[in-house]
């Protein structure tokens, strides 16, 4: 697929297709068609990619189209309303005419584009076919050696800047009011692919008839944001009658948007307990069965009731940021809920959470968070490391289809290997367990052919072409 | 001459199996049945620990066995074994025995499943393989779902409850199982029932994992040491077995004894006890088996085990010979591609060369070289170590002397391999730990140097992160003439200035090398035609150059013509100089015309590692080599430079004039108004708190960012009085050594202290030290310095200043193994990945990881800073083409 630099979660991948000229589409098919070749030729591989993953994509994807239905009538109409008159601009037509002169070969889209766009500045139309050859000759020169580490190398590249990061856990991100962990813990907190960050957060972006109105940001704000009963509303116990009276503050729910219905249906879900309005504003919980235990049980229960907003979340910060409106920044995530609220737009809204990205907007989405991440620890702490290492990182996290850890948890302990297993951790338990299984070592991994003594599968070592001395001599 | 093998014998495959008791028989040499090693004379005891028959270690000796001996025959050793009297639980298998008798009946041994669940299994066990998932959890299923049945669905026996009893007992329905009972339940499990369970009846029988035959491993696995007393010190595992013997023994004759059942039953457990430390002494539950030292044993799985354990020390890296490890001294006359290595060294290491027709006369007179009276006037001349000759297909290896030289180099054949000490041109490797990348681990050329330590060029610090405050590093001589061609190709410091990790230079001008260039090209530099030459002598320049004359200075050439020289004919460049970044004017520009540099400051930012533009445009049109060449010459123009212009920092240079001193003082005192007015506002709870802040994190924030902003404005009127006159302006600026920060910090004032981002707070009760008064939120009580460097710290500074420096500290103890651990994890997630030939990336295995590396196939390398092409290139020179 054409390159994008990863940004947000859920990357608007079909709007970027659509407004794609269709020959663009043709390029990206031949290309698809070689990839596909390329694939058929090694026959093991592609058919046997585990089914699970392609399940799961799809129900995700279902599930997202879904959720998305209302937003993209919004969205989708101001973008074609661009691309119908655009769809002769002069960049269009450069790219249109790369792509003749490609005649079938393959360039990246962001070349492409980028070529398309200096050729018009430059006002070098003429010139196009030399261009094009010429960077299609340095396409070819930069392009990876077969049979190179690249594993190997990615990961000293990730690895070898970690000993310069700083190891402070709190740093002020973005927002000076949320602290998020960042440096080498945040770092390791992505390779291993944690459940739970330590520090998890939430960019909500809205939508936007939402995003330019403070007030309509306010709103969408107090439904995610946690409102405790004890916030809003005076809680007194009476213990003579053993029952508790709850005085909210007229002004304050009205700022969150509460009504008096609302409380009543919060309160109504105790059990054991019922809750009546009163003339003036008030509510009177009553048990069930009274006793002094219980009422003091209520009570307790009463002060941290939610009323409403998002499990999970824990501090809301609205803030409006330039060219965008106002955007509300999270302490605490729930990706699952905060997309079901309205007004929340779901393809630019992302968490920190990669286990819950994968969740909700599937495997893809949580590659490219673990990207994301990973390039924007590194980069906070002034270290450039180029992307390719980090996309081979997410990917052999997520090539199964479910986000696995780099180390004996995920990926390390599941290598078909038993000698590059019990070489990394618990030795001797590998080994027991080879012999009962009748496992077998094939030899094909580096750490293997290291620890037999053999040259390691790799770069130089890949080669197996051996010239036949004896054959020479009979001649 | 000597038939070479091209194609070597490779391991195809290995095969892991449990032994079976007839195995371990059949392999056994001898059974051991004397729980002793040697006699009083010192001879091993026959069918004893150390009987000869399972291998000898006096070199000599021979093994009764094979008829060979340790050293050159190699007998590996031969296994015995100790018949047990009773059967033993193996600690490693418990949890696989456990599950095999929750899940099978004891009377029929059939698995507590009805035929559709198993058939269900099998098909599912089938399909996750087909699928490649992980099919752990569908066998724990197998044994929850069999746990689940009350009686066999076969027999109809009531299941019993197994229990596991830390670390080796089983009980059924709360009764003991003795091992014979449990061994005799898992004779019963039938064959096809062994894949459910995990057990690959190929390798392996469930009762095979209770023992009734020990296997001995041979003596030389266990060799016992001489020490110089005489006294004999056996290993760690002949010791537990001595004890496995003896109970095992003890066992034996008890029972045939009809000795009590209690008696018996306490010495099983002793055997187990015994074996099960034999295997495993660090198994929880039980105290570990030591040493009469009070040392534990260190028994067979602590030798695989860990760090130290055989895999990750003895197989997965390995001590080598031909290595040497020294000091490090920088040298800037070497070329980045060469190293200094002492005459000591050169003449230890060697490198092996074959003697033919064409090299037979060289190799004569290399062997007598080193005793020719001509060699005592040179400094260093190449020998020859050893010659092996190779006679009647043995091979015997000649140590070479002043007395035997003569004969040996005119007794030389054709077919020997001479050892010849290193000479200049050779080609090692030289590596400094921790090597955290491949650039840790790079090729050099020899230069044989006077002195102890290795020498080399400055500019290749970087990569190995090396300095010379007593660092050492390894320098390892290559054997072969295969790897010496993959050292040259791929190897060189040469082929690694590009860093993979993102595309640029990681060698180039660093420190001296920077002030130099800055020196020669900084404002109009005119040098004195004197001076001139001599630089122009530095680099090799031949070539026209253009004089001027001058009334007042005479002859003299300009600076930026003298640097011109070092570049290609053909560049054309444009780019901002480092010194003047903040500027914004067209002084601020680097402008280099056909290879003239007509304008702008030579810095950091033109030839320096990671961001020089000259050095990086130089390498990718005119490739590795001339990059090389380009810092060879910088080098030794810019310490030309610097030794004939004078470079001198010192105390002085933060010398700020006293009004300055005044107005950074009046600054500070400004400050600490705002912050006392922040307190007292917070005091009177008229300080407004951010949103989703507390008041006390409000003020902390507000005062934190006063405190940074005082720092800078003494920075900033300090930095207005240090001009580029001053040398530790000209560093900071350039970008050779420090920064702004520094010298503001030493010069104006050095700031808040913080630990863990927050000022100081720990301390006393209410304070942080008791020259304050308590609850003091000030500044000074809270940990800001403001004094500078240079005029000295007072006490109380001086002990924040030291918090915040520990916490650097240990900041960087703890990073280091995070990150250590960190990069350990993913080698070995990422080792097997690589490119394949049709553009994919895949596993050792074949499965894809990316149809396309990186989405666009680019070596990093190659790329510009991430990008496939160099877009803006191309369209230049089609431009320049029209």
């Amino acid at each position: 697929m054409p390159k994008k630099t990863p940004t947000k979660a859920a990357v608007s991948k079909k709007a970027s297709s659509k407004t794609k000229p269709v020959k663009m589409q043709e390029a990206k098919d031949t290309k698809e068609k070689t990839m596909k070749d390329q694939a058929t030729s090694k026959k093991q591989t592609v058919d046997t990619l585990p089914l699970e993953p392609a399940k799961k994509t799809k129900s995700s994807k279902s599930k997202k189209t879904l959720k998305k239905e209302p937003v993209e009538t919004v969205i989708v109409a101001p973008v074609e309303k661009k691309s119908v008159p655009k769809k002769e601009t002069p960049e269009d037509k450069s790219i249109f005419k790369i792509n003749e002169y490609l005649t079938g070969r393959y360039l990246p889209f962001k070349i492409i584009e980028e070529l398309s766009s200096k050729i018009i500045i430059e006002k070098l139309e003429k010139k196009t076919k030399d261009i094009v050859e010429r960077a299609l000759i340095d396409y070819e020169k930069n392009k990876i050696d077969p049979a190179e580490a690249c594993g190997i190398v990615g990961a000293q590249s990730i690895g070898e800047p970690g000993t310069q990061m700083t190891m402070r856990t709190f740093h002020y991100a973005g927002v000076a009011e949320i602290n998020v962990t960042l440096g080498l813990p945040r770092l390791i907190e992505i390779v291993d692919a944690r459940s739970i960050p330590s520090t998890p957060m939430m960019n909500i972006f809205l939508n936007e008839e939402y995003r330019h109105d403070q007030n309509l940001a306010k709103k969408v704000a107090n439904q995610i944001e946690i409102t405790v009963l004890n916030e809003i509303a005076e809680i007194e116990a009476d213990l003579t009658n053993l029952m508790i009276t709850v005085r909210p503050d007229k002004e304050v729910i009205e700022n969150k948007g509460i009504s008096i219905d609302d409380l009543l249906e919060v309160l109504g879900k105790i059990r054991k307990t019922e809750a009546k309005a009163n003339k003036d504003g008030s509510i009177t919980v009553s048990l069930d069965d009274p006793s002094y235990k219980m009422l003091l049980d209520v009570n307790e229960k009463l002060k941290s009731l939610k009323v409403k907003g998002v499990d999970g979340i824990n501090r809301i910060i609205v803030r409006k940021e330039q060219d965008e409106g106002y955007v509300i920044y999270s302490e605490g995530s729930n990706l699952d809920e905060v997309l079901l609220i309205d007004g929340v737009d779901q393809k630019r809204t992302s968490t920190n959470d990669i286990q819950a990205v994968a969740r909700v907007l599937g495997i893809e989405a949580a590659r490219n968070m673990i990207i994301h991440e990973a390039h924007n620890t590194l980069s906070e702490q002034g270290l450039n490391v180029d992307l390719r290492h980090i996309m081979l990182v997410a990917d052999i996290m997520t090539s199964d289809g479910e986000v696995k850890a780099i180390g004996r948890h995920g990926i390390s302990g599941e290598k078909s290997s038993v000698l590059s297993r019990a070489a990394f951790e618990i030795t001797v338990n590998h080994l027991l367990q080879a012999a009962r299984k009748g496992e077998s070592d094939g030899l094909t991994g580096v750490a293997e052919n290291i620890i037999v003594g053999q040259p390691v599968n790799l770069g130089t070592g890949a080669v197996e072409l051996v010239m036949k001395r004896t054959k020479a001599k009979k001649e | 001459m000597e038939r070479v093998n091209s194609i070597t014998k490779k391991i195809g495959e290995i095969y892991f199996t449990l032994l079976s008791p007839n195995e371990i028989r059949k392999m056994s040499a001898t059974k051991v049945i004397t729980a002793d090693t040697y006699d009083e004379d010192g001879f091993p005891i026959a069918m004893g620990l150390m009987d000869p028959r399972m291998g000898v270690i006096e070199p000599g000796l021979r093994c009764k066995t094979c008829g060979q001996r340790v050293g050159k025959d190699k007998c590996p050793g031969h296994f015995g074994h100790i018949d047990l009297a009773m059967p033993v639980i193996h600690v490693g298998h418990v949890k696989t025995i456990r599950d095999c008798l929750r899940s099978t009946c004891r009377d029929c041994g059939h698995l507590l499943l009805n035929d559709k669940q198993r058939d269900d299994f099998i098909d599912q066990i089938g399909q996750y393989a087909i699928e490649g998932r992980n099919i752990n959890y569908l066998y724990k299923e197998i044994i929850t779902t069999a746990r689940k049945s009350d009686t066999c669905p076969h027999c109809g026996r009531e299941v019993g409850k197994i229990e596991l009893d830390k670390p080796t007992s089983f009980r059924e329905n709360g009764k003991k199982l003795t091992p014979t009972e449990v061994r005799e339940w898992l004779e019963k499990i039938r064959d096809e029932d062994l894949p459910l369970l995990e057990i690959n009846r190929k390798s392996a029988r469930p009762e095979w994992m209770v023992l009734t035959v020990l296997p001995v491993p041979p003596v030389t696995v266990r060799p016992s040491v001489t020490l110089q007393s005489g006294e004999r010190s056996e290993d760690d595992l002949t010791h537990k077995l001595v004890d496995v013997i003896r109970i095992n023994q003890r066992l034996q004759e008890n029972r045939d004894a009809g000795a009590p059942q209690l008696i018996v039953e306490d010495l099983w457990e002793l055997l187990q006890y015994h074996i099960t430390t034999y295997l495993d002494n660090q198994t929880s539950g039980i105290p570990p088996a030591r040493h009469r030292s009070g040392r534990p044993l260190k028994t067979l799985a602590q030798r695989l085990k860990g760090k130290e354990g055989r895999f990750r020390s003895n197989l997965s890296g390995k001590r080598v010979n031909f290595s040497a490890r020294t000091v490090i001294s920088p040298d800037p006359n070497l070329s980045i591609n060469e190293i200094g290595v002492p005459h000591r060294i050169a003449e230890e290491l060697t490198v092996p060369v074959r003697v033919t027709v064409h090299n037979i006369e060289w190799c004569k007179e290399l062997i007598i070289a080193k005793y020719a009276p001509s060699s005592l006037e040179k400094d260093y001349v190449a020998g020859v170590n050893y010659v092996i000759k190779n006679a009647e297909g043995v091979k015997r290896r000649i140590k070479i002397t002043d007395k035997n030289a003569e004969m040996i180099s005119e007794s030389l054949e054709i077919g020997s391999i001479i050892e010849r000490q290193l000479m200049e041109g050779d080609l090692a490797l030289f590596n400094r730990q921790p090597s955290l990348h491949r650039m840790s681990m790079m090729a050099h050329r020899i230069k044989v140097v006077p002195g102890k330590t290795f020498k080399f060029n400055v500019c290749v610090c970087p990569p190995y992160n090396a300095d010379f405050d007593g660092d050492e590093m390894n320098l390892h001589i290559i054997q072969g003439e295969e790897a010496k061609a993959e050292a040259e190709i791929l190897m060189k410091v040469q082929e690694n200035i590009l860093s993979p990790r993102f595309g640029g230079a990681i060698i180039g001008g660093i420190h001296d090398i920077i002030s130099g260039c800055f020196l020669l090209t900084n404002k109009e530099r005119k040098v004195p035609v004197a001076i001139a030459s001599y630089l122009l002598g530095a680099v090799g320049y031949k070539g026209d150059i253009t004089v001027c004359d001058d009334e007042r200075i005479g002859r003299y050439v300009m600076g930026r013509d003298i640097f011109s020289t070092l570049l290609p004919k053909d560049m054309n460049m444009r780019f901002k100089s480092k010194t003047y970044q903040s500027l914004d004017s067209e002084e601020a520009f680097v402008i280099i015309k056909n290879g003239r540099l007509l304008q702008g400051t030579i810095d950091e930012n033109s030839v320096g590692a990671f961001k020089g533009n000259i050095l990086d445009r130089i390498i990718r049109d005119h490739g590795m080599q001339a990059g090389r060449e380009f810092i060879d010459n910088v080098t030794r123009l810019g310490i030309a430079v610097a030794t004939m212009f004078g470079f001198t920092t010192s105390i002085d240079d933060e010398d700020i004039p006293e009004q300055a001193r005044l107005k950074v003082a009046e600054g500070l005192d400004k400050a600490m108004e705002k912050i006392k007015n922040l307190v007292k506002a917070y005091e009177d709870k008229e300080l407004e708190s951010l949103p989703g802040r507390s008041l006390e994190e409000t003020l902390e924030m507000e005062i934190m960012r006063v405190t940074g902003r005082a720092r800078d404005m003494a920075g900033e009127i300090a930095g207005e009085h240090l001009g580029l006159e001053n040398s530790a302006v000209i560093m900071a600026k350039s970008g050779a050594r420090g920064s702004m920060l520094n010298l503001s910090q030493m010069s104006g004032c050095v700031g808040q202290q913080a630990v863990r981002g927050e000022r100081i707070h720990r301390g006393y009760k209410y304070r942080t030290l008791p020259h304050f008064k308590k609850g003091d939120l000030g500044a000074s009580a809270k940990g800001f310095v403001a004094s500078c460097y240079k005029k000295g710290l007072n006490p109380t500074e001086y002990f924040f200043h030291s918090m915040g420096g520990r916490e650097g500290l240990v900041d960087t103890a703890v990073r280091t193994s995070r990150s250590g651990y960190m990069q350990r994890r993913l080698i070995n997630a990422l080792e097997d990945v690589k490119v394949e030939y049709d553009g994919t990336v895949r596993q050792a295995g074949g499965q894809v990881i990316q149809f396309i590396y990186g989405e666009d196939g680019i070596d990093p390398t190659r790329s510009l800073n991430g990008k496939a092409v160099d877009v803006d290139r191309i369209i230049a020179d089609i431009k320049e083409e029209a």
